[in-house]
């Protein structure tokens, strides 16, 4: 199997309990106590604030995370293509239109139909920066965050241009809820590059191998913080790149697939927020 | 940049039109629409469907039980035609099963078993027993009973960008095979028909209560169709080829084509530059052409831009209606049929043209002989694909 490399220039990340890498990074240090839940909803700044207020959930999520990363890493939004991964897309539009559908479907809303994509966070992230640089949307059920890094990883080896990676899952309601066990908003995102920049924070080495792997956990008291949400498996590579020591992390791919990673500080980055 | 062609070795497509590729081109040439009155929903709604007919009677097989739902058993029933299982079987024993990738799109997946879900709620407020199954209650349910049912191990992605989907699916397996992380990919997709997308369209007053008429000059909306296909792409082989695509964002509207279609130029362009063809090469596009008034006339005036007179474009959703996620795969099938039949398929349902459209636009079948073709696939959320295809490698 093969790999290749990348720099990991700006970080997005947001949940109740770490809300914005600057606070997260120390908490997943175990430097500061994580903050009591975040009352209320990511700011998503990017949105104009009737947009905001309208917006659902999985929208607000993947914009705040993916604006902070590319605010980080000094990219403008607008060149980069980018990577939209969520496990299970919009829960709470999915239990709207089920519900809706069972009892009257002729009262079906128009917007929230169309807001009911998956790749809706990803149609709004590109209409608020005017980014005409394609997108994607995918899922892989348990092996979405790995899938969505190695899809991002994939794209910037080929394509030789940086890539924004935004993955994200929010908490079930209704009767799905039973069969769709997430809990909580959580949401990361990363600008990666080919090359070495100013803007460069840690190295990223890859690799992709066959067999059965054990995917990298964080320390108990992080993997507390957002416990039960779909795409909890990423904050082993966020407490990674908040230690700004040299980890090797797993990701699974699929049952007997895994990707491999090693995160290495870059010498001389900021280790400021 | 110029892509390295990859041959599509196999490939397949069901639709209403017809299960399988020899069922499908016989539908082209006899222009057999496969659009029938919406019997779908429970409650009436005016508009024609395209419809897979049996699959009310077409259970999984016992040890797929666990997939079991409308979306996978089309999936299912695409995967048994043209020999496409064994094709791949016979390239996992070439490659292994670790070595090749299932990237599928789909819009809605299984969302029809969550709807069935919520209508038979017990008085517990619980699913009924036999539909506690997590996974067709996620939208990986394609990829993961396809990769199951073919018994593949490699990299495995659904893809769900509305319309474009398995357009795109092509898209990401060509970077896999390109990075060495798999030798073959199966593309392709599924999307079924369900309650939210005849409603959703509907509230959306975006469907025709007749079989669409795409670019007529009365055309008032699209017919929503269900449909699976599937190709296998591989380095080499003695199929027609995957030349390049085109893949970009309108950031415009969630649900509305860019007025200029700057989207879709770029990705016209994108996909002619990485097959490193001129406009003037195109002998054929099939076009996205779903008979909305925008898309129709915004896509016609970029076709009329950026290509000679010469070069024939048609929407085939007349046959097929509007498969959604499924319509990139269909599309690229039936795109693929044309080259390697030399039939330019009309525009079905089309009586009279918008005289808005260009020259290219063509109604009625034209038998040609087709080198190079395009597939456009434009979908909410400003997601555009466009894919190139050669009847064979160019020099």
């Amino acid at each position: 199997m093969t790999g290749g490399s990348a720099y990991v220039e700006g970080i997005g990340l947001w949940s109740p309990r770490l809300p914005g890498w600057e606070a997260a990074r120390a908490t997943l240090r175990g430097e500061a106590l994580a903050p009591a839940p975040a009352a209320g909803r990511p700011a998503a700044a990017l949105l104009p604030p009737t947009e905001r207020r309208r917006a659902p959930d999985a929208v607000l999520i993947a914009l705040e995370v993916a604006s902070n990363a590319c605010a980080m890493a000094q990219r403008d939004p607008k060149t980069l293509a980018s990577v939209f991964a969520s496990t299970y897309g919009d829960l709470v539009i999915s239990d709207y239109m089920c519900a809706t559908l069972a009892d009257n479907p002729a009262l079906i809303s128009p917007t929230k139909f169309h807001n009911s994509v998956h790749n809706a966070p990803a149609g709004y992230w590109t209409i608020a920066t005017g980014a005409l640089a394609p997108y994607t949307a995918l899922t892989a059920y348990r092996y979405t965050f790995g899938t969505a890094l190695l899809t991002s990883l994939t794209q910037l080896a080929s394509d030789t241009a940086p890539v924004l990676c935004v993955a994200y899952d929010i908490e079930a309601r209704g009767p799905l809820a039973t069969m769709a066990d997430s809990r909580g908003l959580l949401g990361v995102a990363l600008v990666l590059a080919p090359e070495r920049t100013a803007a460069s924070r840690a190295r990223l080495a890859w690799q992709v191998r066959c067999g059965e792997a054990r995917d990298s956990v964080p320390r108990a008291q992080n993997a507390a913080l957002a416990a039960g949400n779909a795409m909890a498996g990423c904050l082993a590579l966020a407490e990674a790149l908040a230690d700004a020591l040299p980890r090797q992390l797993v990701q699974s791919l699929a049952p007997r697939l895994a990707i491999e990673l090693s995160v290495v500080p870059v010498a001389g980055a900021s280790t400021a927020p | 940049m110029r892509l390295a062609p990859l041959n599509i070795t196999a490939y397949t497509a069901t639709c209403a039109a017809g299960a399988g590729r020899a069922a499908l081109l016989q539908a082209l040439r006899a222009r057999a629409s496969g659009l029938t009155p919406n019997d779908f929903t429970a409650t009436p709604l005016a508009t024609s469907i395209g419809r897979v007919p049996q699959l009310e009677q077409q259970p999984l097989p016992g040890e797929f039980a666990m997939w079991e739902c409308r979306n996978n058993r089309l999936a299912w029933q695409g995967l048994a035609q043209d020999g496409f299982r064994e094709r791949v079987a016979a390239a996992r024993a070439r490659y292994g099963a670790g070595r090749i990738a299932v990237v599928l799109g789909t819009s809605t997946s299984s969302i029809g078993a969550t709807e069935e879900g919520y209508r038979r709620l017990g008085s517990d407020g619980q699913y009924p027993p036999e539909l506690r199954r997590p996974i067709v209650h996620t939208p990986h349910s394609l990829g993961d009973f396809v990769q199951r049912a073919l018994g593949l191990e490699g990299v495995c992605a659904t893809v769900a960008t509305a319309c474009s989907s398995s357009a795109k699916a092509f898209a990401h397996a060509e970077r896999l095979i390109r990075m060495q992380l798999a030798d073959a990919a199966v593309v392709g997709g599924t999307d079924s028909l369900c309650g939210s997308v005849l409603y959703g369209f509907n509230s959306l007053e975006l469907t025709s209560r007749e079989p669409c008429r795409p670019f007529d000059v009365r055309r008032d909306g699209i017919s929503l169709g269900e449909a699976a296909g599937f190709a296998l792409l591989e380095r080499a082989g003695e199929g027609p080829w995957l030349l390049g695509y085109g893949e970009s964002s309108d950031a415009h509207h969630m649900s509305s084509p860019h007025p200029q279609g700057v989207g879709a130029r770029l990705a016209l362009e994108a996909a002619l530059s990485s097959a490193a063809l001129p406009a003037q090469a195109i002998d054929y596009i099939n076009l996205h052409g779903t008979a909305s008034r925008k898309n129709d006339e915004i896509e016609g005036a970029v076709v009329a831009e950026l290509f000679p007179a010469r070069t024939r474009a048609s929407s085939t959703k007349g046959w097929t209606g509007h498969t959604l996620g499924a319509a990139g795969i269909v599309e690229a099938v039936i795109t693929l049929l044309a080259l390697e039949h030399a039939l330019a398929p009309g525009t079905l349902n089309c009586r009279e043209l918008d005289p808005a459209c260009g020259p290219q636009i063509l109604r009625d079948n034209e038998e040609r002989a087709l080198e190079f073709a395009l597939s456009n696939s434009f979908g909410f959320g400003g997601s555009n694909c466009v894919l190139a295809f050669g009847r064979s490698r160019p020099h």
